[in-house]
C-alpha cells in the first residue's frame, strides 16, 4: 500500500465541493495523478447521476483515460477520492470489478479468436454466458450475429468496436465506462456506435463515454470538457453553447483557395476587436472581443470594414458550437497554476 | 461454481490461441525431435577416424598384440603410421595428419612377461580439449581392455589406465545428451512460451480488461500455464521416444519417475516464465529476457554441454541456481544409471522449492492494477 | 452509372494545364474484388483534396496506386507529370507522404528525424542543415532540435511530421488522416500550416474518414465500394445531394435504405 497518498475524506478539498450526493452513480473529489513529473489528472471533481449519459470530450493529453483508469480501479489516485456505484475503486476494488463495465481504449479484444468465441471468453471471466446475458444484449448481438464466426482481427473498425461494448456488456454491469470508443472508426459507424448507446440509455445503464470529437457532444446529457488533466467545464451540450460569451461571426470568402483564405485570415486579425479567428471547415469563426454590441450589427460592420480592404466576403452571425465553446475555454482558463 | 467456469473459460481461449498459431505449435512440436537428431548426429562429439600413430622402438609380440587392437578399431581409429621414433611424427602432429600417437616402451613383451611396471604414453592433439579428453579416454579404455585380457596376465603392477567409464563405456555422447535435451527443450516450450503468452495480452490490450474483471491473478496463471503443462508433457515424450527409435537411448529407471520429474521440471520453468511475463512489457522484451535468463543458462551452466565439475568455482556456484542443472542430474540419474527416487530425492526437493518459490513471485507481482 | 460527375472533371481541367493528379478510369482488382472501380479525378497545384470513404471503400487501394506502390490493373493517371504505371520511382520522389501513424521515429530527435528523411530523398548536407534551420524556425521547435521526437505533444509531432513530409519539396503531398486526437486550436494551426503549403503551388491530397476535416477542403471526393459517389466542393456536394451535413449524406451512400 501506498502510504500517505490519500487523505482522509473531507480533509482539506473536501469543504470546497457540494455537499455529497449519496444517490450519485458516480462521485470525483479532486482526483490527482501524476506520472513523474507529469501532472496527467489536476484536482477533477464532477458527479454523474443513474442513468445518465455523461461524456468527457477532449484532446489526447487531457487526462480522459487516466480518469477513466481511476475510476475502474486501474490507477491508485495521487491525491482525492471517488466512489462509483457505491465502492471506492482504490480500497474496494473487487466488488467493483464485479459489477463495472470497462471498454478500455486500446483494442480489447484477441485477434485470433473469433467473435462468439471473444463474447464467450469475457462472459466466463464473470461468471455467466452469453445465453443468459442475450436480453442485455441483444440490440448489439444482432448487428454482429452475421460475423459470428469470424476472427476479430478481420472486422471492420465499425464492428471490432461493437464486438468490444457487447463484451463489455455481456455481465450486465451496473455502470458502463467507454473510453474513446468511437476513436479511427468511420463517421457512419460512430453515429450507428452513438445510436446503440442511447438505447442502452433509454433501458436505465448509467455510462461514462470519453472522446476526442467534439461533435459527439450532442449525443451525451452532460459534458464535461477536459484539458490539461483538468476539466473546464461541466453542463449540458445546449448549455455549454448557450454560454459561449462573445459575438460570434462566420466569415466566407468569395473565392476559393488556400491562398484566399490565408489572406481573409490574416486580414481578420488584423482587426482591433478581433478575440480570435480560426478556420472553421470552408468559413473562418470571428470572435469579438468585445460582449455587448448586437451581432447582426457587428456581421454588418465587419463586412464593411473588410470591404474597405478589398476583400469581398459574406459574414453572418452563428451561434457557437461545442468547439467554439472549448476553444474560447482553452485560451481564457491558461494555467490557473 | 465461479472460479471454475472462469478457469474452463480461460484455459479454452488459451488452447485457441495456441491452436491456430499453428507455426509456432508446429515449431514446439518439431523442435524437440530436431534437436534430438540433431545433438545425436551432427553435434555429437563420439570420436571417428581418430589418426593413430603408433611408436614402437622395439616391435614384438606384446606391440604387435595391441596395435591390432587398434587397427581392429576402424570405426574409431586410422592407424596412420607405426614408426620406431617418435621424432619424425612431430611435422604430422602439428598439421593434423596424427592426432594422437601411442608411445610403446622397448621390451614390451619381456617387461609384461617378468611382471615388471611399464608405462605407455599416449600423446594426444589437445587443441581442441573437449574431443582431447574423448580420444584419450577411447585410447586408454582400448589399453585396458588389451591388458585385462592378456593371455598369461599376473597379478602385480597393471598398465597405468585410470579412467574407468562406468556408466557410459561406450562413451556414447548421445547419451548424456538426450537427459540434458529434455531440460533444455522444456525450458523453451515452458518458459520461453509463457514468458511470450502473458506479456501478450499486455500488448494486444486486453490485459487491461483482465484487469478491470474480477478475475484474481491466480486464475490467470493457473489458466495461462495450463496448456503448456500438457504441451510440454507431449515434448518429453517426444524426446524419449526419438531417442529410443533413432539412437536406441534407453530409460534404465524407472519410466513413471522421468514422467514424474518431467513433470515438475515444467512447473518449474512455467514459473520462471511467468515472473519474466510480469516484469516486462513487451513480448520482445520478454522473449530476451527468456533467452538470457532461462535457455543459456540451461544451456551452458546445467552440465548439459559442459561438466559443472570442470567450471571454475563461481560458475559452479552460479549453476546452483540453474534449475536445470538439477533436472539434468535427475534425468542422468534415471535414464543412465537407472536411480530411483531415493537416490534423487535431494535434487527432487529443490526443483519443487524452485517452482513453488517461481510460482509465489509470479502471481504476486502479477498486479492487480495498471503500474 | 455515370461515374464521377463532368462538371467536378472540367472544374480540376480549368484550374491548370497540368494537374498534380490527374486520374482517368483508374481502376485495381484483387482476384475477382474491384477494390478501386474505375475513378476518375484530377487535383490542381495548390488545391487542397479532400479523399474520403469509409473504412474499406478503396481509399487506402487508390492512395497506394498513386504514391506508386501499387500498378493499377486498368485505367491510367500521373503524378507530378509521372505515370504511376510506369514512372513510380519519379513519382515517390516527387510527392511526399505524412500519416498520423507511421511518420516520424519516437527514438530520434527532432534534428535526427529531419536529417534522416533529407537524406532519404537524397539532399545533400548543406541543403538538409539549411531547410533544417527554416523548419525549426517557422514551427518554434528550433530550441527543441535535440529532444526526442516522442517527448514532443502530438500536436508538434503531427506539425513536424507534415514539415518534414515537405522537406524535398515535393509537388504533391498525401496526408493520411493528419490531425486527429489534437485539442481543436492545434488542429487549427495545422490546418493552416496546410493552407500555407497549398497557396504556394503544392497541391494536398488528405485522406480521411472525419467529415469535419473534410470541412476543410478546397472540393473533395467521397469513395463508396471502390467508386466515386460525390465529387466536388463542400458546398456543391451537399447541395447537389439536397443534404445539411456531410454526415448526413455519408449515411445515406453508405448505407441506402438505412437513411429515412
Amino acid at each position: 500500500m501506498k502510504a500517505a497518498t490519500r487523505e482522509p475524506a473531507g480533509v482539506g478539498s473536501g469543504a470546497a465541493h457540494p455537499a455529497t450526493n449519496v444517490g450519485a452513480a458516480v462521485q470525483a473529489r479532486g482526483l490527482t495523478k501524476r506520472f513523474g513529473s507529469v501532472l496527467a489528472l489536476d484536482h477533477v471533481s464532477f458527479e454523474v447521476a443513474p442513468g445518465e449519459l455523461f461524456g468527457f470530450i477532449g484532446p489526447d493529453g487531457a487526462g480522459k483515460t487516466t480518469l477513466f483508469r481511476l475510476l475502474t480501479s486501474l490507477y491508485l489516485p495521487d491525491e482525492g477520492e471517488s466512489r462509483v456505484i457505491g465502492h471506492d475503486p482504490a480500497t474496494d476494488m473487487w466488488a467493483l470489478r464485479r459489477r463495472l463495465g470497462y471498454m478500455p481504449g486500446r483494442f480489447s479484444l484477441y485477434p485470433d479468436l473469433t467473435v462468439i468465441e471473444n463474447l464467450q471468453f469475457y462472459a466466463s471471466v464473470f461468471d455467466t454466458t452469453v445465453a443468459a446475458q442475450m436480453d442485455t444484449i441483444e440490440p448489439i448481438w444482432r448487428q454482429l450475429a452475421p460475423f459470428a464466426g469470424r476472427r476479430a482481427a478481420a472486422l471492420s473498425g465499425g464492428m471490432k468496436q461493437k464486438l468490444a461494448l457487447c463484451c463489455a456488456l455481456v455481465h450486465s454491469p451496473s455502470i458502463l465506462f467507454l473510453d474513446e470508443p468511437t476513436t479511427g472508426v468511420d463517421a457512419v459507424s460512430r453515429r450507428e456506435f452513438w445510436d446503440l448507446l442511447a438505447r442502452l440509455r433509454e433501458g436505465g445503464m448509467t455510462m461514462l463515454v470519453s472522446t476526442p470529437y467534439m461533435d459527439e457532444a450532442s449525443r451525451c446529457d452532460r459534458v464535461a470538457l477536459m484539458q490539461q488533466g483538468r476539466i473546464l467545464r461541466i453542463d449540458r451540450p445546449s448549455a455549454v453553447r448557450a454560454a459561449f460569451p462573445r459575438p460570434l461571426l462566420a466569415v466566407t470568402a468569395a473565392g476559393e483557395g488556400a491562398a484566399v483564405r490565408i489572406g481573409l485570415l490574416a486580414a481578420l486579425r488584423e482587426h482591433p476587436d478581433a478575440a480570435s479567428v480560426w478556420p472553421f471547415g470552408s468559413t473562418l469563426h470571428f470572435t469579438d472581443r468585445r460582449a455587448g454590441p448586437d451581432p447582426a450589427r457587428l456581421a454588418t460592420e465587419l463586412g464593411e470594414w473588410l470591404a474597405a480592404r478589398g476583400i469581398a466576403a459574406t459574414v453572418r452571425p452563428i451561434s457557437a458550437t461545442i468547439e467554439d465553446a472549448f476553444m474560447w475555454d482553452m485560451t481564457s482558463a491558461e494555467p490557473a497554476a | 461454481m465461479r472460479g471454475r467456469r472462469a478457469f474452463f473459460g480461460f484455459l479454452g481461449k488459451e488452447v485457441r490461441h495456441i491452436l491456430r498459431d499453428w507455426q509456432t505449435l508446429l515449431v514446439l512440436i518439431g523442435m524437440p525431435v530436431a534437436q534430438v537428431v540433431l545433438f545425436g548426429y551432427a553435434v555429437r562429439s563420439d570420436i571417428r577416424g581418430i589418426n593413430l600413430a603408433i611408436v614402437a622402438p622395439q616391435p614384438d609380440a606384446a606391440t604387435a598384440s595391441l596395435a591390432s587392437r587398434f587397427m581392429d578399431a576402424t570405426d574409431t581409429y586410422r592407424v596412420v603410421a607405426s614408426v620406431a621414433d617418435a621424432a619424425s611424427l612431430e611435422p604430422q602432429f602439428r598439421d593434423g595428419r596424427v592426432r594422437q600417437a601411442l608411445m610403446l616402451p622397448s621390451g614390451l613383451a619381456g617387461a609384461l612377461g617378468r611382471g615388471e611396471p611399464v608405462t605407455i604414453a599416449v600423446v594426444t592433439d589437445g587443441a581442441d580439449p573437449n574431443t582431447g579428453s574423448l580420444m584419450e579416454a577411447s585410447t586408454l579404455a582400448i589399453v585396458r581392455a588389451w591388458d585385462a585380457g592378456r593371455t598369461g596376465r599376473r597379478a602385480g603392477p597393471r598398465i597405468d589406465v585410470e579412467t574407468r567409464m562406468r556408466f557410459n563405456p561406450t562413451l556414447e555422447s548421445v547419451n548424456l545428451f538426450v537427459p540434458g535435451l529434455i531440460a533444455y527443450v522444456l525450458t523453451i516450450v515452458s518458459a520461453l512460451m509463457t514468458a511470450i503468452t502473458i506479456v501478450r495480452e499486455k500488448e494486444i490490450g486486453t490485459m487491461e480488461m483482465l484487469l478491470a474483471s474480477p478475475l484474481r491473478p491466480y486464475q490467470i496463471v493457473l489458466g495461462k500455464v495450463a496448456p503448456y503443462v500438457a504441451l510440454g508433457f507431449l515434448d518429453v515424450v517426444l524426446v524419449l521416444v526419438a531417442a529410443r527409435l533413432i539412437f536406441g537411448v534407453p530409460v534404465r529407471g524407472s519410466n513413471a519417475l522421468m514422467l514424474a520429474e518431467s513433470l515438475l521440471y515444467i512447473l518449474t520453468a512455467l514459473g520462471m516464465g511467468i515472473v519474466i511475463s510480469t516484469s516486462t512489457s513487451t513480448q520482445r522484451v520478454a522473449m530476451m529476457a527468456a533467452l538470457a535468463g532461462t535457455m543459456l543458462p540451461t544451456l551452458l551452466l546445467s552440465g548439459f554441454i559442459f561438466p559443472v565439475s570442470a567450471m571454475p568455482w563461481p560458475l559452479q556456484a552460479a549453476s546452483n541456481v540453474v534449475p536445470a542443472r538439477w533436472f539434468v542430474v535427475i534425468t542422468r540419474g534415471v535414464m543412465l544409471k537407472g536411480a530411483g527416487l531415493a537416490d534423487l530425492w535431494r535434487e527432487t526437493l529443490i526443483l519443487a522449492g524452485f517452482t513453488a518459490a517461481l510460482f509465489v513471485v509470479g502471481i504476486r507481482r502479477l498486479a492487480v492494477r495498471l503500474a | 452509372m455515370t461515374g464521377p460527375s463532368p462538371r467536378a472533371a472540367g472544374a480540376a481541367a480549368s484550374a491548370s494545364a497540368h494537374p498534380a493528379i490527374d486520374a482517368v478510369g483508374l481502376t485495381r482488382r484483387f482476384g475477382l474484388f474491384t477494390a478501386v472501380d474505375a475513378i476518375t479525378f484530377h487535383v490542381a497545384p495548390g488545391e487542397v483534396f479532400g479523399f474520403l470513404g469509409a473504412n474499406g471503400a478503396g481509399k487506402t487501394t487508390a492512395m497506394r496506386i498513386l504514391t506508386g506502390l501499387l500498378a493499377p490493373s486498368a485505367g491510367s493517371a500521373t503524378v507530378a507529370g509521372f505515370s504511376v504505371a510506369t514512372e513510380a520511382r519519379e513519382i515517390r520522389r516527387n510527392i511526399g507522404y505524412m500519416s498520423q501513424k507511421f511518420s516520424l521515429y519516437d527514438d530520434l530527435t527532432v534534428r535526427e528525424n529531419i536529417d534522416f528523411y533529407g537524406g532519404i530523398y537524397g539532399l545533400d548536407d548543406a541543403t538538409i542543415a539549411e531547410r533544417r534551420e527554416l523548419l525549426l524556425d517557422r514551427l518554434g521547435l528550433a530550441s527543441r532540435a535535440r529532444a526526442l521526437v516522442g517527448t514532443l505533444p502530438l500536436g508538434w509531432k503531427q506539425q513536424l511530421a507534415f514539415s518534414v513530409a515537405l522537406l524535398h519539396e515535393p509537388r504533391v503531398v498525401f496526408l493520411d488522416e493528419p490531425t486527429g486526437g489534437v485539442d481543436p486550436i492545434t488542429r487549427r494551426r495545422f490546418w493552416e500550416l496546410i493552407y500555407e503549403t497549398a497557396a504556394a503551388g503544392t497541391a494536398v491530397l488528405v485522406t480521411t474518414h472525419y467529415l469535419d476535416e473534410a470541412e476543410y477542403c478546397d472540393r473533395l471526393s467521397i469513395m463508396v465500394d471502390g467508386r466515386i459517389a460525390a465529387m466536388g466542393t463542400p458546398e456543391d456536394v451537399r447541395r447537389d445531394a439536397g443534404v445539411a451535413t456531410l454526415d448526413e449524406l455519408f449515411l445515406r451512400l453508405m448505407r441506402p435504405g438505412a437513411a429515412a
